[in-house]
């Protein structure tokens, strides 16, 4: 939701501008590390030496929301904390994608009880679920390598018609 | 920051906020700043949320606010065969996994009246003990970064990833390991395994020196902590403090010293203990014990003998996997300990054993059948974090973030 | 003379009417009491220079279900001058579903009896924050008392908007 969905808007064709910004985006998600529990150690596992994130463009960890495009849900969400994952999302700026990174984010897991939610999809659009309790580094890394390809094949017009209802969101906040 | 509005903040902290002044709420937001401080902020680890009064950058009050990780583990358990919940315990405290794995065990042993093997004790010895070296690894490492020293981070997790392979060796699992079984440990320590301790003891006293050397005399670092947060004796056992923080105001407290468990009477070891009681002692206090305990790791590996490592006890402990594919005797006593439980005898116990943060107690009610009738997590994160507003009185606002950062809240366990 | 002689001989001697009944079980010795004298039985147990029970480590409830005295608060506290455990009991009925609180005591109570509050609706008299703790305000009910289901009731708890 950028220049180039403004432009090819009003007319225009932006493939190669489109194919530009898609490259310099995808190789730069700056992510918004949303660690709730236990797959938040991985998490920052993937930023130590070994497993390196940086090689794929996104060490740049911005616990500001307005920063960052990629939110990574990591850990159980309970109801109390729900609320205050959705205002995050709300908060940050289009474009923006979503990890669900393990099991009791993706579906409640092993956390058959009363105060988890069954599955972060009940009050967040995911891009990508991560399996494992919690996942390996490596698996967050090919979550992220998905998250790039998803990415590269945005095309502008996909958000030409997307309501500005998220926009609202923000400003109403 | 924001300046909070009346309706979002709830009257109920409100009022607990202003209960110890005459001031209205509307003169306080005019002279005073109510500040929300999480649950998503990088310094609170994990979802811990504090309330803060604020008179300029001093704090002048402060409620912390939990249950963002309450996952309802005490009734959980009511629900499930003792051996099920073995894994639920990895994700407590999940910085050091395999110690709550003992911890429950030991309870639930104590309560069934299993005997463990002498192999298998020195075995959870090692396995608690590294735990207790991962944790104060991710403890040092998170604290020097929020208060600005990043490559400490860094250093510390190549540590901990040694011990993460060993972990991967020993159990399969790199981080939640549920290496423990009632009545024993899961399968022999390899030889690699045991190979691999070796070298990462030989490493990691000089790792941990290099660590310090960036950090003991760096002078924002202890000019940051010196004097801040600072606790007594008294107050700190009247809060109920244990583990590293409570021998930071130099009391002589070890669980695994006043009532031995395992085989930690056979151990030499040393208690650090530290009389300042601020944030720095207790940051000595983490890299003094990470010392201590690979000097109990290396003699554990000593005086472990060969063995059995686990109980043979087929009406309390799993049997073999290899016998249960072949014999049919085992595959029933499997299939009846898998689908009924242990069936321990009708009681209550507590156990505790001193965990990487402090004192981790299980409260079994058994009833006689399969699972607990009651369970109860005496998790020291949550009694620690109670302390928080008795520390960071008077303090500024950045001082917040080194308190929290030295006592070491882990919310898994504070939340349950 | 054993530590656990002292201690009966001691609470029999200040509290008499106090209804205490001794029991042992796997090495840890249980005083049942009446709640009316959890608060003064506590403080004597800390402040006698011969015991100093200095740690209180946990302070829980059981529900018993379908006993008549529903609940049992149980205290565990420990001495480090002797290095002993001691657990103190105290039954609450249902109907009169209160107990003093021991925060004058040990500070730690605090938030250990606001978890009990929250999860079994025990209130606690002369509680400095009677609150819920883990729950949000607005639930209604005590997740650990034996009737709530496991998955929660439904629509108990609110969900943000898709």
């Amino acid at each position: 939701m950028g220049l180039e969905a403004k432009l090819s808007g009003d007319g225009f064709f932006v493939t190669q501008l489109e194919a530009i910004i898609n490259w310099a985006r995808k190789n730069s998600v700056y992510p918004m590390p949303m660690g709730i529990s236990c797959c938040a150690i991985e998490m920052m596992a993937a930023a130590d030496p070994r497993y390196d994130i940086a090689r794929f463009g996104s060490e740049v960890m911005r616990f500001s929301p307005r920063q960052c495009d990629l939110m990574i849900v990591a850990g159980t969400v309970t109801y109390k904390m729900s609320h205050v994952v959705r205002k995050i999302y709300d908060q940050m700026p289009d474009p923006k994608w979503v990890i669900a990174m393990g099991a009791c984010t993706s579906t409640g897991g092993m956390y058959r009880s009363y105060s988890v939610v069954q599955g972060i999809d009940q009050f967040l659009p995911v891009d990508v679920y991560v399996a494992g309790c919690p996942p390996r580094p490596d698996n967050l890394l090919n979550a992220l390598i998905h998250i790039q390809n998803k990415i590269g094949n945005t095309r502008a017009k996909e958000f030409q018609n997307k309501k500005r209802l998220e926009l609202n969101v923000i400003q109403n906040n | 920051m924001d300046r909070f509005t009346k309706d979002e903040i709830h009257p109920k902290i409100i009022q607990k906020l202003l209960e110890d002044s005459d001031i209205t709420i509307d003169d306080a937001l005019e002279n005073e700043m109510v500040l929300n401080m999480g649950p998503q902020h990088p310094a609170t680890h994990g979802v811990l949320r504090l309330v803060l009064k604020l008179d300029g950058e001093t704090v002048i009050g402060c409620v912390p606010d939990v249950g963002y990780l309450h996952r309802g583990y005490e009734k959980m358990a009511e629900n499930m065969s003792y051996h099920e919940f073995i894994p639920h315990t990895d994700r407590l405290d999940y910085i050091s996994p395999t110690a709550n794995n003992v911890a429950w065990v030991m309870a639930v042993e104590k309560l069934a009246g299993v005997e463990v093997p002498v192999r298998a004790q020195y075995i959870r010895m090692i396995i608690a003990e590294l735990a207790r070296i991962a944790s104060h690894l991710v403890a040092i490492g998170s604290f020097a970064m929020d208060v600005g020293a990043l490559t400490v981070f860094l250093w510390t997790f190549r540590e901990r990833e040694k011990i993460m392979d060993i972990w991967d060796i020993v159990c399969g699992a790199r981080f939640t390991n549920s290496y423990t079984r009632i009545g024993g440990v899961a399968n022999d320590m390899q030889p690699e395994a045991i190979a691999l301790i070796k070298k990462f003891l030989e490493g990691i006293d000089n790792n941990l020196i290099e660590c310090e050397k960036l950090l003991n005399t760096n002078r924002i670092f202890i000019e940051r902590l010196d004097g801040v947060g600072v606790i007594s004796k008294e107050d700190a056992l009247s809060y109920g403090y244990t583990g590293p923080n409570l021998r930071a105001t130099g009391v002589d407290f070890d669980l695994r010293r006043a009532v031995p468990y395992l085989q930690y009477d056979k151990i030499d070891f040393r208690i650090p203990t530290f009389t300042e009681g601020d944030c720095l002692a207790r940051y000595f206090v983490r890299t003094d014990e990470i010392r201590e305990s690979a000097k109990i790791v290396r003699q554990c590996l000593q005086l472990m003998p060969s063995g059995e490592i686990k109980a043979n006890l087929p009406k309390r402990v799993l049997p073999n996997k290899a016998e249960v594919y072949t014999k049919m005797e085992e595959l029933i006593l499997d299939f009846m300990l898998i689908n009924f439980g242990i069936n321990p005898p009708v009681g209550e116990i507590y156990h505790a054993i001193e965990g990487s943060k402090g004192e981790l107690g299980f409260y079994l009610v058994s009833d006689g059948k399969g699972n607990p009738w009651k369970c109860k997590i005496r998790s020291p994160s949550f009694i620690h974090i109670q302390s928080l507003p008795h520390l960071v009185k008077g303090r500024m606002i950045s001082d917040v973030v080194a308190i929290i950062g030295s006592i070491d809240p882990i919310m898994g366990e504070a939340d349950k | 003379m054993e530590l656990k002689e002292i201690i009966i001989q001691k609470l029999n001697e200040h509290f008499p009417d106090a209804g205490f009944e001794f029991s042992e079980y796997i090495n840890e010795f249980n005083i049942k009491l009446d709640k009316k004298f959890i608060q003064p039985v506590c403080k004597f147990l800390k402040e006698d220079s011969e015991l100093e029970f200095l740690l209180c480590e946990d302070i829980t409830a059981i529900d018993w279900a379908r006993r008549k005295k529903r609940f049992t608060v149980v205290y565990h506290i420990f001495t480090l001058k002797h290095n002993y455990r001691l657990v103190l009991k105290c039954d609450v009925e249902e109907d009169d579903c209160n107990i003093d609180s021991v925060t004058s005591v040990w500070r730690t109570s605090n938030w250990q009896e606001r978890e009990c509050y929250d999860m079994y609706g025990i209130k606690f008299n002369n509680h400095p924050d009677m609150r819920r703790i883990y729950m949000p305000e607005d639930f209604e009910y005590y997740p650990l008392r034996k009737e709530f289901p496991l998955m929660g009731i439904p629509g108990s708890l609110s969900l943000p908007k898709k």
